[in-house]
């Protein structure tokens, strides 16, 4: 039951932590639970679905559907991700304004809630899927139903508890620098999908990797440790990243400040709030 | 086709400019390419997965260059070929085959193990 439990822990920590930095972000949006809880079930639809076709996203592509198949999920959400942001770096100030004025809980208007529900989906379903897998095959191998269902109600309430605490943590940052510090992060969320994508690529041999390890840190934190798994699901940290990784951290990272900085900038209020 | 008419200057030119892009779109597709026939060269393992084991739980590969990993599920269930020290995670479906690229790597041990039978499938990637 530990191994069952450790393994479904690990996924959903990662995909936990992905709903918990977008419940943050979505501080405040009236309805959004519901569209969080529609991600996270569609998210398990489309686990199941493709544990199933396993074997033909295995084969697809001469044997790299799999890497392509990554980095196509890890690219929508990154996409999905830096529009949520951008929209956000025009429009946070304001909302985090309405919310110290009228109260943190109270509606502020409407927020693109789609994208983030496709974010959440796109999580849940990649851990997802390898939980389904992971399972069927422990079922296979003669798992007991009890062993099986006990490791999946200990790992995903750890992994559910370990979400939750990065929520409540994120809540007690002021109101009024909230925003800017959920944006960031997923500014950093962002740009650790577009590095984990890479490395599916060169898994793949699709792209050069510019140096298969560009440095070693894994005598400082490890990937395997508990935080290091943590930082790579939140900021994409990697012990040994190929240089093409580090390239496309970087470069979505600057991308979306980028975007934050043209699209955020102060505007001239049309309402004359000062 | 379509007569280029010697007074359409313009167009000719755009059809010029356009032909230039072409070729050096193409160009770059060739040099693309000769990047995958390069791949010809990679050294290539081979390693199996049976009753939870991998086989052989040694492998060695060269040094200093591109190993293209090929592994076999022989098992009914799916596994997950993962390594921390590669930086590699893929599922292997049951009685199916993947391959994984790794390296260029440094002489060395690179332990590797299989995520959904931790307990038996264990093996190491040596880099000589």
């Amino acid at each position: 039951m530990a191994g069952i439990a450790v393994l479904v822990f690990r996924e959903v920590l990662e995909a936990a932590l992905v709903v918990s930095v977008v419940f943050a972000a979505t501080r405040g949006v009236p309805g959004r639970t519901r569209w969080i809880g529609a991600g996270i079930a569609a998210g398990v639809l489309g686990a199941v679905a493709v544990a199933l076709s396993a074997g033909a996203i295995a084969d697809a592509a001469a044997g790299m559907g799999q890497e392509l198949f990554n980095a196509t999920v890890l690219f929508a959400a990154v996409t999905m991700i830096a529009w949520h942001a951008i929209w956000m770096a025009t429009h946070g100030k304001q909302l985090a304004m309405q919310m110290q004025s009228i109260g943190a809980e109270v509606a502020v208007g409407r927020r693109p809630l789609a994208a983030l529900l496709i974010v959440v989906a796109l999580a849940v379903l990649r851990e997802g899927s390898e939980i389904v897998l992971f399972l069927f095959a422990q079922a296979v191998g003669g798992s007991g139903w009890i062993d099986i269902a006990g490791g999946i109600a200990l790992g995903l309430a750890g992994g559910v508890a370990t979400g939750l605490a990065l929520y409540f943590g994120l809540l007690r940052i002021p109101v009024r620098h909230f925003f800017t510090a959920t944006n960031w992060l997923l500014l950093l969320l962002a740009a650790g999908m577009a590095s984990q994508a890479a490395r599916f690529l060169v898994q793949a041999d699709l792209l050069p990797s510019l140096g298969p390890r560009l440095w070693d840190t894994s005598a400082l934190l490890s990937d395997r440790s508990l935080l290091g798994q943590t930082l790579h699901a939140l900021i994409g940290y990697d012990a040994h990243p190929a240089g093409v990784q580090v390239v496309f951290y970087v470069v979505t990272g600057v991308l979306i400040a980028i975007g934050m900085r043209v699209w955020g900038r102060p505007r001239k209020r049309v309402s004359g709030a000062a | 086709m379509i007569p280029i008419k010697t007074t359409n200057i313009d167009a000719v030119t755009a059809i010029a400019k356009t032909a230039k892009v072409l070729s050096m779109l193409a160009l770059a597709c060739t040099l693309l390419l000769g990047v995958g026939v390069a791949q010809a060269q990679d050294a290539e393992a081979r390693l199996v997965i049976k009753e939870h084991k991998f086989v052989p739980a040694e492998i060695k590969v060269p040094a200093n260059k591109k190993v293209k990993l090929v592994i076999e599920n022989q098992d009914a269930t799916a596994e997950e070929f993962e390594s921390y020290e590669l930086n590699r995670e893929k599922v292997v479906p049951p009685k199916g085959q993947v391959t994984v690229f790794v390296g260029p790597l440094k002489p060395g041990r690179y332990p590797f193990f299989g995520d959904f039978n931790k307990d038996t499938a264990q093996g190491v990637l040596i880099a000589e």
